[in-house]
């Protein structure tokens, strides 16, 4: 049995990925948060991510692989993990030693994945049918009129029109902070880091863990809210 | 105090196996747990009935004999404790009371609530030792200076009594509180040095084929061992595999 299929190895590339996935969402968040501060610089930070070539050739796939490997590796192991207790107990008081969060990654991960095919076709898939199957790059909202301004902006706030949409968005985020409640502080004892530093670690992966989702949620509310007639 | 036991009761290791109902009366506060079950036996032994058999030695909390899942809680409710050391002062009279054997593929129960832990002999086995020459010439471990940090964690590390509560506790059956701590106690000291690469390195593919499950980082273990060990092992653990891998 080599490396690659050994426990370890498997916990820690699991922990690696989501660290990077962790960093992604950070840099996501970011660029979000200017679209209630200042649509321009929305505007403008959303083309150029959009349009830049080591961004859309080389992050963009690398983001792609992270994400479907950490799904992936998520599913194996819980397999191997239910097969490690192939009798159930009758009684098991998991509450008592552990958090809800700690011991269904996997609903709260299915949950994210669900919601990440929800958000590919608002958001990736549109942008990728514009781009490279229209051969529009010109990220205008009428390409043939250069004085019609980005189309970033606009596109966001029209999906933020629906309160349903708005509703799975924010549940969705609640479930990303549950994960990200256990995931990101875990990932440091998964990769062999505990010592002096851990606790305060520990404390800046919780907080992290609450302030992206509240903050992704408010993004959606105040864009939502702010197109209801008043 | 009268208790009603809802004990796993099967025959042998292929049977399939079934919770029975037992009340029981007279059981005094100041009984240990097992104590409590030697109770039960004696009245199903009167009755010509098949006795419970559950694992136990010494019966003071060192030798990892006794095992038991206790209302959902390996060794019970009480912390630090294993389950020959719980008295029944833990609960009230009429309680229900669930005894299930530690549930992991790699725990395959022999009868009742007895297991067959000597998944954790093989994992032992695969490299928790040193090997030393003891021709005549062989070194007082005490001359060779350990700083005193080490010393207490490696002993901390050595204080498992290999009771299988970790994997009971854990969601996924994991091993890894266990293995690490064994790891560690070695990884710590100067003698253990030598063989350091292949140590962690064949305990834990040892640990992987016997079929316990991967490490989420839960915790339970740690809440849960009856002697405290911490997962700090089994962040040490992985920090010693990933540099025996690269190392070869």
């Amino acid at each position: 049995m080599g490396i690659i299929s050994s426990s370890i190895a498997r916990k820690v590339a699991m922990a690696l990925s989501g660290l990077f996935l962790v960093f992604f969402l950070g840099q996501h968040f970011t660029i979000n948060v200017t679209s209630v501060i200042d649509p321009d610089t929305f505007n403008e930070w959303s083309h150029f991510m959009g349009t830049n070539i080591l961004v859309q050739a080389v992050l963009q796939p690398i983001l792609i692989f992270g994400v479907v490997f950490h799904f992936i590796m998520g599913f194996i192991l819980e397999v191997r993990n239910r097969n490690a207790r192939a009798i159930k107990y009758e009684s098991y008081k998991g509450n008592t030693n552990s958090t809800w969060a700690s011991r269904n990654m996997i609903i709260s991960g299915l949950v994210i994945l669900a919601f990440l095919g929800l958000h590919f076709y608002d958001f990736w898939a549109p942008e990728m049918n514009i781009k490279y199957f229209k051969g529009d790059m010109s990220g205008l909202l009428d390409p043939d009129n250069v004085n019609s301004g980005f189309r970033y902006y606009e596109e966001l706030v029209h999906k933020f029109e629906s309160p349903i949409r708005v509703g799975i968005y924010c549940l969705a985020f609640v479930l990303l902070a549950v994960h990200l409640w256990h995931g990101f502080a875990s990932s440091f004892q998964s990769v062999g880091f505990n010592n002096k530093y851990s606790k305060a670690l520990t404390k800046f992966a919780k907080v992290y863990a609450i302030v992206i989702p509240v903050g992704f949620i408010f993004i959606a509310l105040y864009l939502h809210l702010n197109q209801l007639p008043h | 105090m009268k208790l009603t036991l809802k004990i796993w009761r099967q025959a042998n290791a292929t049977a399939k196996g079934q919770m029975v109902t037992y009340p029981i009366d007279g059981v005094e506060e100041d009984m240990s747990f097992l104590e409590m079950l030697d109770v039960l036996n004696e009245e199903l032994i009167n009755k010509g009935e098949d006795p419970v058999v559950f694992d136990h030695d010494c019966r003071e909390g060192i030798c990892g004999s006794c095992s038991l899942q206790i209302n959902g809680e390996p060794h019970g409710p009480d912390r630090l404790v294993t389950t020959c050391q719980l008295h029944m002062r833990m609960f009230n009279d009429g309680d229900t009371i669930v005894i299930e054997p530690f549930r992991a593929t790699a725990f395959p129960v022999i009868k009742d609530l007895m297991v067959d832990r000597t998944s954790f002999d093989r994992i032992q086995q695969a490299g928790g030792y040193i090997s030393v020459n003891t021709s005549g010439n062989t070194i007082d471990a005490n001359a060779i200076p350990v700083e005193k940090e080490n010393a207490d964690e490696s002993f901390y590390a050595a204080t498992c009594i290999g009771c299988g509560a970790c994997v009971a506790a854990c969601k996924n059956a994991s091993a890894m509180l266990f293995t690490s701590a064994k790891v560690s106690q070695y990884a710590l000291l100067p003698q253990g040095q030598v063989e350091a690469t292949t140590r962690v390195l064949n305990m834990v593919e040892q640990m992987d084929k016997e079929g316990f499950g991967n490490c989420s980082n839960t915790g339970a273990c740690e809440i849960e061992c009856p002697k405290g060990i911490s997962l700090e092992n089994i962040a040490r653990m992985n920090r010693e595999y990933l540099s025996a891998s690269l190392k070869g």
